[in-house]
């Protein structure tokens, strides 16, 4: 099965990390990224932009006939916010709570990805 | 026997363990559910007739078998979108193997990633068998409300891809920790309801204790299971006792010829026959072998909830514990420990139930007065509001 990791976190503390910090974590996740590349279980993953950068599109409707509106920000103001992502193969969920648990970060979803 | 009570013989003996079967092979509970009813409507149907099998669940297991995969076949021509999810032919009816199924099924209910209710439904349903509605009456809420948190839990089981394994080794503690953990919060919603007009539900405290039998005969040799099941059994002997005529009986006043003496000799045969170091129901099984034994040790209890807490830092174990330190003789030190209780634990009427009494034995009678006006504004059973009204009326 495939599952997506979802990290999320407060902006606010990205933001304000130095340098040094960012570099470990860079690494913290390369070692990741390594781990999963050697079980065979890499799909594929991103570092999002922070939520400022972020434009939302909505219509009233799921129909390409309806207006958009455009809008600044993400989908929804709140103080924890998806950081980025990875997309992973595991043979059940119990594998990919052991990968997901090996991820630096402090609070991870993992949604089953529909096949 | 005639072949009704044939069918229903088999339904009790054997439903759970052929559901863990076909679920663990075919992995859709849905269906393996229809194919099972399917096979019981098919048993009432021809065992009349043509009498009934040498084995009956073997002859179950084919016929639920046949069904359920026709059932996956016809979902597969009209989406074709399912892939037929056996792994591999069904195994004949041996026992090891079926054991194993079984155990499989109940840790899945008792994964982690699943709610704690939906946790104890599951557990209600896979692993003590009991249909729908008897779990939506033992839980109180109406039937397609019950219905609706099964269907729910069981699509997250199969959409998340929760296993249908055993923990390995190093899993094992934790996640029979958890696996206890919804067996005995089953028991206590049986042996003392947090709400409703019944102060036990003696039907739910059973199944309970019939998944920790069930658990036992599982896992032999894991002490915590024994102990927990131990524990059960000793609490629930007194059920009897613990109400009478709607009205909640302290353990003081109980009627101990209304207590199953014949269960609690079990129970504390299964205590004794523990060893040390003392796990935590371990530890409450002591203290309920106590309780039961007609001349309480309280300041033994005292030093076995001193230890519980000390392990599990519980507010309610130390509430517990308060109670046997005013019966071991020190209603005052009893008072100091529930001081601050109320503000870890605002909405459990037992802790102003508790203070009031402690009061009320220090002779304090308007606060005994205003803490017994607090328990009652807490209170969720009928039983035991009753008697807080009666103790409040003293005051």
């Amino acid at each position: 099965m495939e599952y997506a990791l979802l990290i999320y976190g407060d902006e606010k503390v990205w933001a304000a990390r130095t340098d040094e910090e960012r570099r470990e974590l860079t690494a913290r996740h390369e070692t990741f990224a390594r781990m999963l590349e050697e079980r065979g279980a890499m799909r594929g993953g991103k570092e999002l932009a922070l939520a400022d950068n972020a434009t939302t599109l909505r219509r009233e409707r799921e129909s390409l006939d309806d207006a958009v509106s455009v809008t600044d920000g993400p989908f929804a103001e709140t103080a924890e916010v998806l950081g980025g992502y990875y997309v992973i193969e595991a043979a059940d969920l119990d594998e990919a709570i052991v990968l997901a648990k090996q991820l630096p970060e402090r609070v991870v979803e993992i949604r089953p990805i529909v096949p | 026997m005639t072949a009704q009570e044939a069918v229903e013989q088999a339904y009790r003996d054997h439903w759970a363990r052929l559901l863990a079967l076909l679920v663990t092979r075919l992995r859709r509970f849905d269906v393996v559910e229809d194919g099972l009813q399917d096979a019981f409507v098919a048993a009432a149907r021809t065992w009349p007739e043509q009498g009934v099998p040498d084995r009956p669940a073997a002859w179950l297991l084919t016929a639920a078998r046949r069904r359920a995969l026709d059932r996956l076949r016809r979902e597969e021509t009209d989406q074709r979108r399912l892939p037929l999810l056996v792994t591999d032919e069904v195994a004949e009816d041996e026992p090891g193997v079926l054991t194993d199924e079984r155990l499989r099924l109940l840790f899945a209910c008792a994964h982690p990633a699943l709610s704690p209710d939906a946790r104890a439904a599951l557990m209600l349903r896979f692993g003590a068998g009991l249909r729908t509605a008897e779990i939506a009456r033992l839980f109180l809420v109406p039937e397609p409300t019950m219905a609706a948190r099964l269907t729910r839990a069981k699509a997250k089981i199969a959409v998340a891809g929760i296993p249908l394994r055993a923990p390995t080794a190093d899993e094992l503690p934790a996640r029979l920790g958890i696996l206890l953990k919804v067996v005995y919060l089953l028991f206590t919603e049986g042996y003392r309801a947090t709400d409703g007009a019944e102060l036990q539900r003696p039907r739910l405290a059973a199944e309970a204790i019939r998944l920790g039998y069930v658990l036992g005969e599982l896992l032999p040799d894991q002490d915590e299971i024994v102990a927990l099941l131990a524990l059960m059994i000793l609490q629930h002997a007194r059920r009897d006792a613990r109400v009478d005529d709607g009205r909640l009986v302290l353990l003081a006043d109980q009627d101990r010829s209304r207590w199953h003496h014949d269960e609690l000799a079990r129970g504390r045969s299964l205590v004794n026959g523990l060893a040390e170091p003392y796990g935590q129901y371990h530890l409450q099984a002591l203290i309920a072998a106590e309780h039961s034994s007609g001349a309480p040790d309280w300041p033994r209890i005292a030093g076995l909830y001193a230890e519980l807490e000390r392990r599990t830092g519980s507010p309610v174990v130390r509430l517990n514990r308060a109670v046997a330190v005013a019966e071991a003789g020190s209603p005052e030190a009893a008072l100091a420990m529930v001081e601050d209780l109320e503000k870890t634990l605002p909405r459990n009427h037992l802790v102003p139930t508790v203070r009031a009494e402690l009061l009320a034995r220090l002779d304090r009678r308007a606060e005994a007065a205003s803490a017994f006006d607090a328990a009652l504004a807490l209170v969720r059973t009928d039983p035991e509001r009753a008697h807080l009204t009666r103790r409040r009326a003293e005051f």
